[in-house]
């Protein structure tokens, strides 16, 4: 099923959200990989807060290439997302609704994903042109020193996702190949 | 007769290389995936296959690169006997192009200095360059950004030689298997027969570069490459690991004498974003 949803995504959002759904993102999210990542964990070991508010966030892990002047943001396609296990379940116990990446996740994910009421969005690798059309707006928010792996804060419109792993836990890369093995 | 080369020619075709590589692929890729869309029975395969191909046309008449992983550039360089090269290190020269290109094109810079220290070096420099000398006087470059989504699944198995034909096929459709979205599907598969363990990956890295509608010269290597992508789309991995019949747009499958102890089998999984640009000069 099509749904358009905006941010943030709470649990009143992901109740309906089911593995194999087409979902339209208007709203903000936040942007962040490996390097990003290594650092939230260093700054939550010091008790220190997050640079954004976690609480019902939408996570994109993507490095964008750099924008040509009068452009918001380059090429911005989502990177592999089992980069990001070993500290995703620790900000979606902190309040983090949303992933968006590629590819699979560990169980531990998924349970941390069932465990808050969480999803896991997954948008096209290698459209990372077409998929920039619909960023208005990205800004940095901390670790420009990290170049294309900066935390950014994006205004997106329509940005299509397909739900992978729902607040049930149900994954479409388990099941989806099942209807086409030969 | 010696013919002499600038290294500053070398610098200007390689700056070139990586802007186009980055935003048009070669027209055999584009037919290949306006194919897959018409072949592809998943309705969500399908769709996802037609933003594909608008995101090259999109990429193409707006520059935004085809993905935002530019990749590390990798670049072969088959250089003729009768060439003398003028103006500075050639290494160098390559190094130059691939730093004013990232810079220039708006390329994403992905290199880190050292793999464990991981320092970003800010201008996608080192090149990963592999050099041969061939026979004339003309310099053959070819240009391959590699993308590491699918990179990082990509495989070597050092198979016995009683593991044979069967051995093979088996650890291609494994690699496939392993990397299923990670590796955005639709791939293309390249795979290294033979060699050593360091020569094996090179061919498989080559047969990355070869046509995708094209196949090999030997026909029992042709019937595998058409048996395994057959075997591959049968995985029901589909466009984007979201299941489907086209899960790999071609295998091209590429070999060399080995040691009679060894059978070395490289699998290069390529994305659907498969780059290289090739000039002659």
């Amino acid at each position: 099923m099509d749904s358009h949803i905006l941010t943030p995504i709470t649990a009143e959002v992901t109740k309906d959200l089911h593995a194999g759904d087409y979902v339209y993102i208007s709203g903000t999210i936040y942007v962040a990989r490996d390097a990003a990542h290594k650092r939230f964990m260093d700054v939550l070991d010091q008790g220190e807060e997050l640079p954004f508010p976690i609480k019902d966030a939408a996570i994109y892990y993507m490095g964008p290439s750099p924008a040509r002047e009068g452009r918001p943001i380059g090429s911005a396609g989502p990177t592999t997302a089992s980069r990001m296990d070993k500290y995703a379940p620790r900000l979606l116990d902190l309040g983090q609704k949303a992933m968006i990446g590629k590819g699979k996740r560990t169980q531990e994910v998924i349970e941390a994903i069932v465990r808050n009421q969480a999803v896991y969005f997954a948008a096209v690798g290698g459209a990372g042109a077409l998929l920039s059309k619909c960023i208005k707006k990205s800004e940095l928010v901390c670790y420009g020193d990290l170049g294309a792996e900066a935390v950014l804060r994006l205004e997106v419109e329509n940005f299509p996702v397909i739900v992978v792993v729902d607040a049930e836990g149900n994954d479409l890369y388990k099941t989806a190949a099942q209807a086409y093995i030969r | 007769m010696i013919r002499t080369i600038s290294t500053e020619e070398i610098t200007a075709n390689i700056r070139e290389m990586c802007i186009e590589a980055n935003h048009y692929l070669s027209l055999d890729m584009g037919k290949a995936l306006k194919e897959a869309a018409d072949a592809e029975q998943s309705p969500l395969g399908k769709k996802i296959l037609c933003q594909l191909e608008e995101n090259l046309v999109i990429a193409g008449d707006e520059m935004i690169p085809i993905c935002q992983d530019t990749g590390m550039a990798v670049v072969f360089v088959e250089v003729g006997q009768e060439v003398h090269f003028q103006g500075g290190v050639l290494e160098d020269a390559i190094n130059e192009g691939v730093c004013q290109g990232y810079r220039d094109g708006f390329l994403r810079k992905s290199v880190v200095g050292d793999p464990i220290l991981r320092e970003n070096t800010n201008d996608n420099t080192p090149a990963v360059i592999h050099y041969s000398l061939v026979a004339g006087d003309q310099v053959k470059l070819t240009l391959a950004p590699k993308g590491f989504g699918s990179e990082n699944m990509s495989r070597v198995f050092m198979l016995k030689p009683a593991d044979g034909i069967q051995g093979v096929k088996r650890a291609i459709l494994t690699a496939v298997e392993d990397a299923g979205p990670n590796a955005c599907p639709p791939m293309v598969v390249g795979v290294g027969i033979g060699g050593t363990f360091e020569k094996c990956a090179l061919l498989a890295k080559q047969a990355l570069l070869r046509p995708v509608d094209g196949y090999s010269q030997i026909p029992y290597i042709r019937e595998l490459e058409e048996e395994m992508l057959q075997a591959i789309n049968q995985l029901g991995i589909g466009p984007g690991g979201l299941g489907g019949t086209i899960t790999a747009l071609a295998v091209n499958i590429n070999t060399y004498p080995t040691h009679i102890a060894g059978l070395p089998v490289a699998v290069n999984i390529c994305c659907h974003v498969n780059r290289h640009v090739v000039r002659e000069i």
